[in-house]
């Protein structure tokens, strides 16, 4: 019977709605053991010196005029980067909205790179859903139960991601090693471009991921000339050990129609 | 059901679910391996305590919810901890006589082969540990086994479970 079950599970991915069930029953177990994390936060937010708070205030402030400058340029540069996709005949970009959640758990078994959030079903969640934060792309949702979501982390020995290099294009497959600061970029041809420092963007060829977002920083390139690949490390770019707040995005909403350069 | 089965069922679920909590509390990362088998343990002690009312059909009930709580393949905690009810109950009797230290000694063996099993199915499904730290839980658990013993023996005897 359990190994039927097993089979279940690993071969035929059958048993959705069984753990979406099951992950709704067990969640409260997950809250609880969240609780002494979550009174650490909350003693972080309510219990400080005003001279932290000021401090803090004045230094989100200072990062705020510098955003709000960097985005002044932005709705042009986007109608601009709109027309001359017309131009080209390509596809408008899509416009991705985000939710916000807020990690309740993490994967008891160290080789598992799982999280567990707080938003389900109930908040539109779904299988598949990427969730990133505010450095890059962290993982994608696997189950999904009414009331909390399961991540699987890009790190996760399970894991595979279509990236592309920012610098070139140069597009590859980042896997998961099972360490939290480590992908392993695969089948990198010895003669590719690719350099130590390059940056990793999804490629958003798998359809899964959104293209663009940022997923890792090349540190290790390794050219053994016996070997037909490259050995490629890469450390990623989301703080997939120490966010708290995440955000799940939805991918597709159609960005709405900006006007012509002509008409206005 | 009577009113004790009530409260012995009250008791144990209690005790299990306890143990879930436990089993998934965040943990500092050099404590990661070591994280005691918390369930597996509880599991034992209520083997031995009622061999007749606790066993395998319970450990593979348990052992569904443990993976789901874990976010592990179904079935893998639900196999090996029946594997583990079952050994168990062949040994209850020696163990209820053993000294606290021959205790710890089978115990440690009893989570190493649950070790084992997980170790198995986590291969099959290409998440298997690279080195032998994943056997490190059994010691800790055998380390933890009077603890254990001492607390849900003083909660079996507070409600006069038997």
């Amino acid at each position: 019977m359990v190994v039927c079950l097993i089979a279940a599970d690993l071969r035929f991915n059958s048993l959705g709605k069984t753990r979406a069930l099951l992950d709704t029953v067990t969640a409260p177990v997950i809250w609880v053991a969240d609780i002494p994390a979550s009174l650490g936060a909350w003693q972080d937010t309510n219990i400080r010196a005003r001279r932290e708070l000021l401090q803090d205030n004045e230094r989100l402030q200072r990062e705020n005029l510098l955003l709000q400058g960097r985005s002044l340029q932005m709705a042009s540069v986007q109608a601009e980067n709109t027309r001359l996709r017309g131009l080209l005949n390509s596809t408008a970009m899509l416009r991705n909205d985000v939710l916000v959640a807020e990690l309740i758990g993490v994967s008891p078994d160290p080789v598992r790179q799982q999280l567990v959030l707080n938003k389900g079903a109930r908040d539109g969640v779904y299988p598949g859903q990427p969730l990133i934060d505010a450095d890059g792309l962290m993982g994608q949702v696997i189950d999904v139960g009414e009331f909390t979501s399961r991540v699987l982390l890009l790190t996760d020995l399970t894991h595979s991601i279509p990236v592309q290099v920012n610098r070139n294009g140069v597009r590859a497959i980042a896997e998961g090693t099972g360490s939290l600061d480590a992908l392993e970029v695969q089948h990198i041809s010895a003669t590719t471009d690719i350099q130590e420092g390059d940056l990793l963007v999804s490629s958003g060829l798998g359809g899964r991921f959104p293209a663009g977002y940022p997923v890792g920083e090349v540190v290790l390139v390794q050219r053994d000339p016996g070997q037909p690949f490259a050995r490629v490390v890469a450390r990623p770019s989301a703080a997939l050990n120490r966010s708290r707040h995440v955000l799940l995005v939805f991918v597709g909403v159609p960005e709405e129609p900006v006007p012509a350069a002509g008409e206005s | 059901m009577t009113a004790a089965n009530a409260l012995i069922f009250a008791v144990v679920a209690a005790s299990f679910l306890a143990a879930a909590v436990l089993a998934v509390l965040p943990l500092p990362y050099w404590l990661l391996w070591a994280r005691p088998e918390w369930v597996a343990l509880v599991l034992v002690y209520w083997c031995i305590a009622l061999p007749d009312r606790v066993g395998i059909f319970t450990a593979l009930l348990v052992g569904v919810l443990v993976d789901a709580v874990e976010g592990a393949v179904l079935g893998q905690n639900a196999f090996s901890l029946s594997v583990l009810a079952l050994c168990a109950l062949l040994v209850y009797q020696r163990l209820r006589v053993f000294s606290l230290w021959q205790q710890c000694g089978v115990v440690f063996l009893l989570i190493g082969l649950h070790q084992l099993i997980g170790q198995w199915v986590q291969n099959l499904e290409g998440a298997g540990a690279r080195s032998l730290l994943f056997l490190l839980p059994a010691v800790s658990s055998a380390l933890l086994w009077p603890g254990i013993l001492h607390v849900l023996r003083g909660i079996r005897r507070h409600y006069r479970i038997s």
